[in-house]
């Protein structure tokens, strides 16, 4: 700790060298954290979809709608707990860039299926009590001030009325959050018996259900069982883990995560450079400095921990700045990129990673200007 | 063992490689150094009076011959004992003072103390002290850049006195001063033998350097050639 003063000094010695490593560290610290958020909000529903819970689709498409009365057939399945089912409903509020997903589905076996959900008892209450309720996520309540009672208007694309009109109201009876990070609070859901009575065609249909299964470990085999129920029938089945099924949709966005390695590969291999150029300079410009240390009693060992010290001290501050700063930047970016992203936050496990990638830099940048220091002959040293 | 040797060096060998070639600097030396010596070692350059400071200030190992300090044989003790000993016994002066551009005079003095148990406040009086020793008390906090030569010269020895070592060892302490701060620089050193009784051995090109000295040695083709007391 003693040495700390001395380790700052040293840092200081050429202040625009040490400013502008330490710039190039603390940006590319941020772009890790921006990609971080990025990664996790297209790949959100991975980490958050409920190892017990299996999708059950259309085995064509998504978009291929199924029979309601398989929700029956399904529950009797051995090891199947509980079932409910969705629509896309894909409405527009006011502007189609208002986007955030509408889906008509079942309360009670909802709010069964999802206990990540938190909504408070009376408006639980309320929601079954009321035919065009809805209930709403935080985000999206805060993003367009909706308050409980208020009647919202969605313009339907898919789903038009009965009446040929495509405008469709809901009363908000209830918002919901939760405790667990990462979960999608962007999303409004509506009666599905309300649904089904006025929509023009369609009926008995719906989207995909979601299935919970009793015993995680056996999910794969009750979603065969499911495929094979179903198999040969008019509609036949595709079922599989919710994770594996968020992760096909994430897919379709390309892999991103390849993509983030790459992009943060080249970056973290240039700041190497950078920083190991700027702790070689620095070794090289106190050749006789170090060797005067040695002279007065340095150990050789000693010489070495004070340069690593300095390049890990130089690169920690800097990418731990760089995390905070897009760590706030991620934050405030948070609300208006939520059209485009429900779930945008940097993950813990990111900024974890991210503090040990900053050691790690100061580490590898340090270890050969540091190792050429601890070879330093003090009678060669002294002669330059 | 008689303790009123401190130095004692024996057939003492230094050899270097240059390319091919092998260089002898120092050739069957023996030296001895009572405590409380002021040595004055002249010769001309390339004459090999570095390489013997080095090998009695343990910066440096001898190829053949034995070197002891204070009873110590310091040949053949490894890098990190021989730092140690470094620390604890042999403060040494350069020509060019060799100070840390970014330390004050009090924190280039302070150096050294790091390596002691000393707590910060007793390291910052100890600087102190030997700032005030050296006659710099009134420059604590500047920095080398706005010294003078001999002012940077003190702050050198003063670095070199901080931990109380028994023997300094300077390499042409003067050489890079005018004849006046040179003057003072040898005063200063005189009272540390004389007040302070430092066991000292100064490398020099200046016979008038070496009219301090107690004893004066002459080195040529690395063998001691001759001898002087005043
Ligand atoms: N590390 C070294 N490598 C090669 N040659 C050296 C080394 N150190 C000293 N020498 C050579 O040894 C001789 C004596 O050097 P030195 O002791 O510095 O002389 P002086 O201090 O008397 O001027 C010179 O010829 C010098 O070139
Ligand atoms: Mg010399």
């Amino acid at each position: 700790m003693k040495y700390l003063s001395f380790i700052f000094t040293n840092l200081g010695r050429k202040k625009i060298r040490s400013s502008l490593t330490f710039l190039s560290i603390m940006i590319a610290f941020i772009l890790y954290g921006l990609l971080g958020a990025v990664q996790a909000a297209l790949s959100q529903g991975v980490d958050v979809a409920g190892a017990d819970r299996l999708v059950v689709r259309h085995k064509v498409s998504i978009i291929q709608l199924l029979p309601i009365s398989y929700t029956q057939r399904i529950s009797q399945i051995e090891g199947v707990d509980l079932v409910t089912h969705f629509v896309w409903f894909g409405g527009i509020y006011q502007d189609p860039k208002n986007f955030f997903p509408q889906m008509p589905v079942e309360p009670e076996s909802f709010l069964d299926m999802y206990p990540e959900f938190t909504l408070p008892a009376n408006q639980v209450e309320k929601w079954k009590e009321t035919r065009t309720g809805a209930i709403v996520g935080r985000k999206s309540a805060d993003r367009f001030g909706w308050k409980i009672g208020d009647r919202v208007p969605i313009q339907a694309t898919i789903w038009p009325k009965v009446d040929g009109s495509r405008n469709w109201e809901f009363d908000v009876v209830g918002i919901y959050d939760s405790d667990k990070k990462g979960t999608d609070l962007t999303q409004f859901f509506f009666r599905y018996d309300y649904f089904d009575e006025t929509r023009s065609r369609g009926s008995g249909l719906i989207g995909w259900y979601v299935v919970r299964v009793g015993d995680p470990d056996r999910a794969v085999e009750v979603a065969s069982t499911i495929d094979e129920t179903f198999a040969n029938s008019p509609y036949e089945t595709k079922a599989e883990t919710e994770g594996a099924f968020v992760q096909a949709f994430a897919k379709q966005m390309g892999n991103i995560t390849a993509i983030v390695i790459a992009i943060m590969g080249a970056v973290f291999f240039t700041i190497l450079l950078v920083a190991g150029n700027t702790m070689g300079q620095s070794v090289r410009e106190r050749i006789v400095e170090l060797g005067v240390m040695k002279a007065i009693g340095f150990t050789d060992k000693k010489v070495l921990a004070i340069v690593l010290s300095e390049s890990i001290t130089l690169s920690t501050l800097a990418g731990g700045l760089g995390l905070l700063l897009s760590w706030i930047l991620v934050q405030g970016m948070s609300d208006s990129l939520s059209g485009i992203f429900p779930v945008f936050y940097l993950p813990s496990s990111s900024i974890v990673w991210g503090a040990g990638f900053t050691l790690l830099l100061g580490f590898i940048a340090g270890a050969i200007p540091a190792f050429q220091a601890k070879q330093l002959r003090i009678a060669d040293a002294l002669r330059r | 063992m008689n303790s009123d040797v401190l130095v004692q060096a024996k057939s003492v060998e230094r050899t270097f490689r240059r390319g091919s070639e092998t260089i002898q600097v120092l050739d069957a030396l023996d030296l001895q150094i009572k405590r409380g010596e002021f040595l004055a070692l002249m010769g001309p350059s390339g004459s090999g009076k570095s390489t013997l400071l080095n090998l009695i200030g343990g910066l440096d190992r001898p190829n053949n011959g034995t070197i002891s300090v204070d009873g110590e044989q310091i040949d053949q003790m490894n890098e990190s004992k021989l730092a140690a000993w470094r620390a604890r016994h042999v403060g040494f002066v350069f020509q060019f003072y060799n100070l840390i551009p970014v330390l004050n005079a009090q924190r280039n003095v302070e150096l050294p103390l790091l390596l002691t148990n000393l707590s910060k406040t007793e390291r910052r009086k100890q600087a102190e002290l030997a700032l005030e020793i050296v006659g710099l008390s009134h420059r604590i906090k500047h920095f080398p850049r706005t010294l003078s030569g001999g002012e940077q010269q003190r702050v050198g020895i003063a670095r070199a006195i901080a931990s109380d070592p028994t023997l300094l060892l300077c390499d042409e302490p003067t050489g890079d001063l005018d004849r006046k701060s040179g003057d003072e620089i040898l005063e200063l050193l005189t009272a540390l033998n004389q007040d302070h009784g430092k066991t000292i051995i100064m490398v020099t090109h200046d016979a008038h350097a070496a009219t301090c000295a107690t004893r004066t040695l002459y080195m040529d083709e690395g063998k001691l050639t001759a001898e002087m007391k005043p």
